[in-house]
């Protein structure tokens, strides 16, 4: 049974990266589409630009919630089902959060929804902003929760060990306070916002590029661009640098995988390119920038940085290679996004925006610029967090159900693996084909959702 | 603590059973009671702003769960391995098909989200059925706690063979839940829709009310029998509350007062899953053998857990409780045409 673990984890990553997929976009939108709200009862012009490009923000919205619901539910029950060992060594602190979740946010979000959706022509138009501003809270809430418990896993506090090793709940506002879930929260909730904002920016892009709806297509180009200046900045500095001061300080050997470094040493050098090399532990043909890496996470540039030579083997991340190319892909990305929203805010400061075809040719085709950042960052954390399920207190190896076999697994697998691929093909074609469609003239009534 | 938490576990299913039980079951007999386009699109409407919010309550009983009685979800999930995937993936099929049936006009592609919809949800109430029927039968723990089951050992097991996840007796209860769902959601769409779907809901409604007479009887005869439980006194008396929901649910049909008629089947699924839990109680799960029942206290979280969850789960509640309030007065006439316009 010992490759089961092997198939567990990947069915949990890549369930994990597919759901994750719909809710950035999500908690993106969430608040793009309270802005949009907003500034139309604002401006108080009857059904002007804005109202329609919060319409057509909402439809988009309907579709993307629905298929973020299904495939977060397989996350959830994924708990018992591939990782029984975790729960019952850990469930009694995680579950905290999981439950809250579940009754604080997933239940407001689920009953707001189709008043979002199909409710505009029922209520006056700020009872609706408020509608739009309650999933606002529901899923950004979701999202703390989830953070919260993974916190919990990247930096167990507020718990105590059991004679039995069980882990037991010991403070409770300690837990949820978790420093770690708090830089990690707004890490996460920024990336998500450049999500949204790209999206945004894209649609606006396509609409223009194509000489559709110039109004919506103006509405969603500003907004977009806007937030994803503000997002992109911030999602690198204070919080990404945030998130690699605590590796630093908590994980040191994901820290030293992340940048390649197998050995220790002042004036740490970071890493631009290069490829790790496990076997010789090296990192071969690399370019560095000396001193930086000693900066940044820890202030100077002579600080001393660890290096996995410190560290006996068998606490070294898993799998270094993937987590050094995840962490670069996703820095690498970062940067090139704050360059790009700079210079289309600049653009459309100056009121050229519109007339920039080559701009907007790449903002409408930088959208999964976003997702990649999103999932390579996942990947860091959850690799990085290796070789523990639960960080210095319980090895992943014994988290896995002890009763499920490797084919058992593997065949689930698969069957995420078709399911998903069906699910994705029908969702692009249906988002296409309301991009095609362009934002609806009218309310949609209440209905089906 | 651990009564509260065992009652509060309870509500959350009990909740999922009665409020998802009606959209399941008006989602595995809409393919007859709804015909048209139109008509199926009033039965969309009718569950549309529902659904959702009603399977939250199966992510909150997991979660509940997990927080209360850590090992036991951990036992019961794992061992269930690959029914509670089909269950995943049910819910998958079902949630995209009743978001995707409406984007395209084509009659193809609504009927097949359409029967998507009908046949997923129709799975959905077997598996759960089946599942309670593996609870009370009981399951093969061992004195490591952990098991798997096989989907099927002999179909009528003799005491001491290993069970599996189907015999006559799961299957038999699995069939009363698809029938008690049936009548529920029946009983839902009368009360939502008006002309043809509510004449042929009440109906069905009639029709599937003797069947599930007829088998829960057999139900309880066999629990008795073949399960070897007998229910406490509590929980005899939750079953005659239920049974007795169960009448007036028919009488009040035949006089055409629905809402009355559906809030006591909803009386009728949670007091006869009352009866259940307060017949367990304090077992979560049972095993086949007799001698290895895991009791809510071998499998709940440490006391302090279980005292600060309290009064934040009880805040939550009386939130949810106003949340479905509010989509109760929202939603608390007949659906429209105009409530079921296309996109
Ligand atoms: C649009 C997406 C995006 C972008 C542009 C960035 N990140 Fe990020 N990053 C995430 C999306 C993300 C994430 C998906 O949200 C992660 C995964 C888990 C988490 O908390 O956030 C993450 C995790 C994450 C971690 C945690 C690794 C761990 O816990 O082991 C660090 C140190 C950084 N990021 C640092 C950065 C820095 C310095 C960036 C500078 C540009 C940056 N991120 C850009
Ligand atoms: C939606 C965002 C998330 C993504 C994209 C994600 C991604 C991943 C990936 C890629 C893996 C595989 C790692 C490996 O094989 O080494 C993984 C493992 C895992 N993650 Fe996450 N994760 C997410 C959120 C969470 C959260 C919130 C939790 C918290 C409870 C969590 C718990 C786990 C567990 C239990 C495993 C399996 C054990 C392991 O390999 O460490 N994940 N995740
Ligand atoms: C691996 C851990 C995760 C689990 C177990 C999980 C679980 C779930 C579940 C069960 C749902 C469906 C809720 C419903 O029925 O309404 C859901 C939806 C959602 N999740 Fe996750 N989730 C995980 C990771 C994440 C992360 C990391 C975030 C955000 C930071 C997130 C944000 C959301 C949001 C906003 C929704 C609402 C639906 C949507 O936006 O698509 N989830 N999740």
């Amino acid at each position: 049974m010992g490759d089961a673990l092997f198939w567990h984890r990947l069915q949990f990553g890549f369930t994990a990266v597919f759901h994750y997929l719909f809710p950035q976009l999500t908690l993106g939108l969430a608040l793009v589409i309270v802005l949009v709200k907003a500034l139309h009862l604002r401006r108080g012009q009857g059904d002007d630009a804005y109202a329609r490009t919060a319409r057509f923000w909402i439809r988009v919205f309907g579709i993307n919630f629905v298929v973020g619901v299904v495939t977060g539910i397989p996350l959830e029950m994924q708990f018992g089902t591939n990782w029984a060992r975790l729960t019952h060594t850990a469930g009694g602190v995680i579950g905290q959060t999981l439950a809250m979740e579940g009754m604080f946010a997933f239940f407001l979000e689920s009953t707001f929804l189709g008043l979002l959706v199909f409710g505009e022509k029922k209520m006056s138009p700020k009872a609706h902003l408020g509608v739009a501003v309650a999933l606002l809270v529901g899923s950004w809430l979701s999202g703390y929760f989830i953070v919260a418990t993974n916190a919990f896993l990247q930096h167990p506090v507020g718990y105590v060990t059991l004679p039995d090793g069980r882990l037991a709940l010991s403070d409770f506002w300690v837990f949820l306070g978790n420093p770690w879930a708090l830089v990690q929260y707004a890490h996460t909730l920024l990336a998500a916002l450049v999500t949204g904002a790209f999206v945004v920016s894209a649609v606006g892009a396509y609409w223009t590029l194509s000489g559709a709806h110039p109004a919506e297509a103006r509405v969603s180009l500003r907004v977009g661009v806007t937030l994803g200046l503000v997002a992109t900045l911030m999602v690198a500095f204070p919080t990404g640098d945030a998130q690699a001061k605590l590796v630093a300080a908590h994980q040191p050997t994901a820290l030293a995988a992340m940048e390649g470094r197998f050995e220790s040493g002042t004036n740490a050098s970071l890493t631009l390119i290069g490829q790790p090399n496990v076997k010789e532990k090296r990192l071969d043909n690399p370019i560095h920038l000396p001193g930086v890496l000693s900066f940044v996470a820890y202030g100077h540039f002579g600080s001393f940085v660890h290096g996995l030579d410190e560290y006996p083997e068998s606490t070294w991340p898993t799998n270094i290679e993937l987590l050094y190319y995840a962490f670069h892909v996703m820095v690498g990305l970062g940067t090139l996004m704050i360059l790009l929203m700079a210079l289309a805010t600049v653009q459309a400061w100056r009121g050229k925006l519109e007339r920039s075809r080559a701009l907007l040719w790449v903002l409408m085709l930088a959208v999964p610029f976003p997702y990649i950042a999103n999932s390579a960052g996942w990947m860091t954390t959850e690799l990085g967090r290796q070789p523990w399920l639960v960080y210095g207190v319980f090895r992943t190896e014994h988290g896995a159900s002890p009763t499920v076999h490797s084919g058992d697994a593997l065949f689930t697998l698969l069957g995420f693996a078709g399911l998903y691929l069906v699910l994705g093909l029908l969702y692009v074609f249906l988002i296409g084909r309301e991009i095609a469609q362009g934002p609806p003239r009218d309310a949609s009534a209440e209905g089906h959702a | 603590m651990i009564p509260l938490w065992y009652s509060l576990a309870s509500l959350a299913l009990a909740a999922y059973v009665v409020l998802d039980g009606f959209d399941l079951g008006a989602g595995a007999l809409h393919l007859w009671i709804a015909r048209t386009d139109g008509e199926r699109r009033a039965v969309l409407g009718a569950i549309g702003p529902w659904w959702d919010g009603n399977e939250v309550w199966l992510i909150a009983a997991a979660g509940t769960l997990m927080l209360a009685f850590p090992t036991a979800l951990a036992v019961a999930f794992s061992g269930f391995y690959l029914a509670m995937f089909l269950v995943v993936w049910a819910l998958i099929l079902r949630g995209t098909a009743i978001e995707l049936r409406s984007h395209l006009a084509s009659p193809l592609w609504r009927a097949f989200w359409d029967f998507v919809f009908s046949a997923a949800s129709g799975v959905l109430a077997l598996l759960f059925g089946v599942a309670l029927g593996n609870l009370l039968r009981g399951v093969p723990l061992g004195g490591e706690r952990w098991f798997t089951l096989a989907l099927f050992t002999s179909f009528a097991p003799h005491q001491g063979d290993p069970v599996g996840l189907l015999d006559v007796y799961t299957v038999t209860v699995g069939v009363v839940a698809v029938a008690a769902l049936l009548h529920h959601g029946a009983l839902f769409l009368a009360w939502k829709t008006s002309g043809t779907v509510n004449a042929r809901a009440r109906l069905a409604a009639g029709r599937t009310l003797p069947v599930l007479a007829a088998l829960l009887v057999l139900a309880y005869v066999a629990t008795a029998r073949v399960a070897r439980l007998t229910p406490s006194p509590l929980g005899a008396g939750l079953v005659v509350v239920s049974t007795c929901a169960l009448g007036a649910s028919a009488l009040f049909r035949r006089r055409s007062r629905e809402l009355a008629a559906f809030l006591a089947s909803c009386l009728f699924l949670a007091t006869a899953l009352a009866g259940v839990a307060a017949t367990l109680y304090p077992t979560l799960l049972r095993s086949s053998d007799g001698a290895h029942d895991l009791t809510a206290h071998a499998a709940a979280a440490e006391a302090y857990s279980l005292g600060t969850a309290a009064p934040w789960y009880f805040v939550s509640l009386v939130l949810v409780a106003g949340y479905f309030a509010n989509l109760f007065r929202m939603h608390r006439g007949k659906v429209t045409t105009s409530d079921t316009s296309d996109p």
